[in-house]
């Protein structure tokens, strides 16, 4: 028999950034092609503009002006982009998406120093640069097929209007609302994906959308204006940002209890937003805050280290 | 000091540049960036206030005692700036309201006091005011840098003349300061990167 000697790790996983990116992308394509089958082909040209540019500049950044020569595309750009175009309204331009590309993929991430450093989730930042900066283009939503400007759940919950969606249309994603946002079934579907691949821990998702769901009962049950818990949890970009935004390994804590508390924090400042806040809708500020909160809650939620002994200082 | 008159004044532009390379003076680069008009008459302030403290406290060097000597160094570099905020209210009403307490804050701007106590206490009076205009120049040629691309894509006007269509879109973002955090950490990061490589 002859033995070899290797030095460890001896088992590998198999795991690397791309093959989870790859996941990632196959669990958003579902509503990826729901938003070109509701909005049309503007829809496919949005996402291929900031799938596409967000890998080209992410590549460029790193092969490039970093000079690591032996760079191969990793599709983590092209997450970040797929994401960010999932979080516009149809009435943005391509050369607007492509200025969120560009605040995402490089102000975003390659100033910090690239994927796994970033404080922020960088789709994320994209889209609020865009919101602050076109505000107009980027709160004018279409509904579905028809295209007539209309206003979404959340608008509707803060300015009012006679028009009021069923849970169901809510659910299947016949709602006006971002590219990405309006199909829970689909986001579903895809974060089952992700589950099913162990690629994500649901700890996050179910608390964020547990403690929106708590919020929107007591304060339903106080004034029902606020409405029902599945509006809050169905209506907006919860089930976009809970299950694909604040699930990024990269921005969220590492441990379950570190899960718990982000998830929880995002909970509330969202509701806090939605109810009281100047915008109708607040994942995506919610989760921003609470990714600047990471290494503090890092911090307080470092699992203890057995086999250690005590110091006698 | 072997440095010559030219050296001096070319390190504070770029190799030296007090914006991109120490990070000095930047509350003023958020605040009076929104347009060029304003951040022409903010940086012709600092660079005139900057170049005649420093000749001052280079000329009065030997003369204050070392423990006192940053009381007297704000004292100068506080003439100055009054100086410059009453000629900018009695000549250029409009533009002193715009800038509004930023004028007096300039007193306090870390650029002066850092040139006076980098340079001007260990220099002599010539070479101090090359160095303290030179700072001030360079300063000047970030925020109007910053400026351009604030005003040009926040109102589509370059010093208050339209030069973008109609028909084009403004950054709601650039108009507001954190416009400038964005603009100048890119700066930085291009202004640095040949500057890091070649080191």
């Amino acid at each position: 028999m002859k033995l070899t000697m290797t030095a460890a790790p001896h088992l590998r996983s198999g795991n690397s950034v791309r093959s989870i990116m790859l996941d990632v992308l196959i669990a958003l394509t579902p509503a990826a092609i729901w938003a070109v089958v509701t909005f049309g082909i503007k829809a496919l040209v949005l996402i291929l503009v900031c799938t596409a540019g967000a890998e080209a500049l992410d590549f460029f950044i790193i092969r490039f002006l970093r000079n690591k020569k032996s760079f191969r595309p990793d599709l983590s750009g092209s997450v970040t982009g797929l994401l960010l175009a999932l979080n516009l309204s149809l009435a943005v331009e391509w050369w607007q998406a492509l200025i969120g590309v560009f605040v995402s993929i490089a102000i975003a991430k390659a100033v910090f120093g690239g994927l796994g450093k970033n404080f922020f989730n960088p789709a994320l930042v994209g889209r609020v640069f865009l919101l602050i900066s076109f505000p107009v283009q980027m709160t004018s939503w279409f509904s579905p097929f028809d295209l007539q400007t209309s206003a979404t759940p959340m608008a509707i919950l803060k300015e009012g209007s006679s028009r009021i969606f069923s849970l169901q249309e809510m659910f299947l994603g016949t709602i006006p609302g971002s590219l990405g946002e309006i199909s829970a079934l689909l986001l579903l579907l895809g974060f089952g994906w992700l589950l099913l691949r162990r690629r994500v821990s649901p700890v996050i998702p179910v608390a964020y959308i547990g403690t929106v769901a708590l919020m929107a009962a007591i304060f339903n049950g106080v004034n029902p204006a606020f409405g029902s818990p599945l509006y809050h949890i169905l209506g907006g970009g919860l089930m976009l940002g809970a299950l694909f935004m604040a699930t990024d390994m990269v921005t969220s804590p590492m441990s379950i209890k570190g899960h718990l508390i982000f998830g929880v924090g995002c909970g509330v400042i969202t509701m806090v937003i939605r109810f009281f806040g100047g915008y109708p809708e607040g994942v995506s500020f919610a989760i921003l805050v609470m990714n600047a909160f990471v290494p503090l809650i890092d911090m307080v939620s470092k699992p203890k280290i057995f086999g250690k002994v005590k110091s006698n200082a | 000091m072997a440095e010559s008159k030219k050296e001096t004044f070319m390190a504070n532009i770029w190799k030296n540049n007090p914006v991109i390379v120490q990070i000095l003076g930047i509350c003023s680069a958020l605040a009076v960036t929104n347009n060029m008009t304003n951040t022409l008459i903010m940086g012709i302030g600092l660079t005139f206030a900057t170049g005649f403290s420093s000749l001052t406290i280079s000329a009065l060097r030997k003369y204050i005692p070392k423990n006192v000597r940053m009381i007297v160094q704000v004292l100068i570099i506080a003439t100055y700036v009054i100086i410059l905020d009453i000629v900018l209210k009695a000549y250029l009403p409009s533009i002193s309201k715009a800038l509004g307490p930023y004028v007096g804050l300039i007193i306090t701007n870390c650029i002066i006091m850092g040139r006076a106590e980098a340079y001007a206490q260990s220099h002599g009076p010539v070479l101090s005011f090359i160095d303290g205009v030179s700072a001030g120049v360079g300063y000047s040629l970030i925020l109007l840098l910053i400026a351009f691309i604030r005003e040009l894509l926040g109102f589509g006007s370059i010093f208050g003349l339209r030069v973008l269509p109609e028909s084009f879109t403004p950054w709601v973002i650039m108009i507001t300061a954190p416009s400038a955090f964005f603009i100048i950490g890119t700066i930085i990061w291009i202004a640095r990167t040949p500057l890091v490589k070649k080191k």
